[in-house]
């Protein structure tokens, strides 16, 4: 679909397009984070490409990557003039998540606004530029970044102290059917850690 | 119905009056005049919406009225999931209610946290607030949720603050089980079908339902 956005890219800047793959119509191009910004405001000022509406951007953790970059920032883009979509990708970050920061393009697109405090939010991706970078989704008082890999499954922060059973004169186990093992932990294997409480 | 005009005696009286303990007479006046204050969340909402139409007769129950405010109101409907975010909403809300107050817990997520297991959900409102009440599914069905307010009339009217559960009248497990069998114990392929309809009508007639 946009082989001609691919091939203007590499034309363009060469070496800081690490590498790029076309697959079935998605037109992929992996980034040096250093050329992040110049790529995007390419992608967007040039009339051949038009990229012009901003659909997406999220944060995919590798940890065993971390000698490329372990956070990957993935933006998908479209024209609605062209009607074609390039997806891009950059890997920052070490094994502690150190360095992983990269240009904001709020001045490009002002909407990604949102879209990159939600990823400094879940990933922990620091944008260089960034008007406004709080959280969007979790608390202020959340600590951490729930989407990284080295994020605990079960730990919960929660903001109102849970009840003990004390203070509820009874005891809080589930009561049927509700055990831990209901529901549906996606991706968990074996038995819940918590199991052996109820 | 019909007979609306019909008199009633009380009997134990000559002169037309009855006696019951205080706390029976609140629990009666109480189990018929709950006033709703409904947090909505999520999905289950669409659920809560069905409840309160005239098809199901919330005022059957005297639990018909909202007030949107907990100032004003005696049953706390937690209808949805609750984020870790909202708890202290949550918590707050019931604070300001009066006492005597009730919570019911309609729906898997505001009973357990649902499939929800994860960073940002409380796992089930009891973390944060007593609860009374727990109807499970996802959503449940208005009918589910007219069992769990009549349980709740039912511990109100006996003063006992115990949590209850609605249980579900299907039971997914035993049934599949029971599918099970039968596919095993059938000698011949062609046994499973009509095997399978005897089976469900045996089910349906042990829930109460069908003819018997």
């Amino acid at each position: 679909m946009s082989q001609i956005a691919l091939d203007k890219l590499r034309e363009r800047f060469g070496a800081s397009i690490l590498e790029t793959h076309s697959a079935f119509g998605d037109d992929t191009a992996v980034v040096d984070p250093a050329a992040w910004k110049a790529v995007c405001t390419f992608l967007r000022e040039d009339p051949a490409l038009d990229f012009d509406m901003p659909v997406d951007l999220c944060g995919v953790d590798y940890p065993n990557r971390a000698a490329v970059g372990r956070m990957e920032v993935v933006m998908h883009l479209y024209s609605i003039s062209q009607k074609h979509r390039i997806r891009l990708k950059a890997r920052v970050g070490d094994e502690d998540m150190d360095g992983a920061e990269i240009d904001s393009v709020t001045s490009i697109w002002s909407g990604m606004n949102w879209l990159e405090r939600e990823v400094f939010d879940m990933s922990g991706v620091r944008f260089r530029g960034h008007p406004d970078l709080r959280r969007i989704l979790m608390y202020p008082e959340f600590e951490g970044h729930p989407l990284q890999r080295t994020y605990p499954a079960d730990r919960t922060q929660p903001l109102v102290p849970y009840r003990t059973e004390d203070e509820a004169g009874m005891p809080l186990n589930k009561l049927e059917p509700f055990g831990y093992d209901e529901g549906m932990p996606f991706g968990r294997q074996g038995p819940h850690p918590r199991a052996e409480d109820n | 119905m019909g007979d609306v005009n019909r008199s009633l005696t009380l009997e134990g009286s000559e002169q037309g009056f009855a006696t019951t303990r205080v706390d029976a007479l609140l629990g009666w006046a109480r189990k018929y005049s709950l006033f709703a204050y409904p947090f909505v969340t999520a999905c289950c909402g669409m659920e809560y919406m069905a409840l309160t139409s005239p098809r199901y007769d919330l005022a059957r129950f005297g639990a018909e009225a909202p007030r949107f405010s907990p100032r004003q109101s005696d049953l706390l409907w937690v209808v949805g999931t609750i984020s870790q975010r909202q708890a202290p909403v949550l918590k707050r809300i019931y604070e300001q209610m009066m006492e005597p107050k009730y919570v019911l817990a309609f729906g898997t997520c505001a009973s357990s946290g649902g499939f929800y297991d994860n960073y940002t959900t409380v796992a089930g409102i009891d973390k944060v607030i007593p609860t009374d009440v727990y109807i499970p599914g996802c959503p449940p069905r208005p009918e589910a949720v007219m069992d769990g307010l009549m349980l709740l009339q039912d511990r109100i009217a006996r003063n006992e603050r115990r949590p209850g559960v609605v249980k579900p009248r299907l039971d997914p497990v035993a049934e599949a089980k029971a599918l099970v069998q039968i596919r095993k114990s059938a000698k011949d392929p062609r046994e499973v079908l009509p095997a399978i309809k005897t089976e469900e009508a045996r089910s349906l007639i042990e829930r109460g339902g069908g003819t018997k």
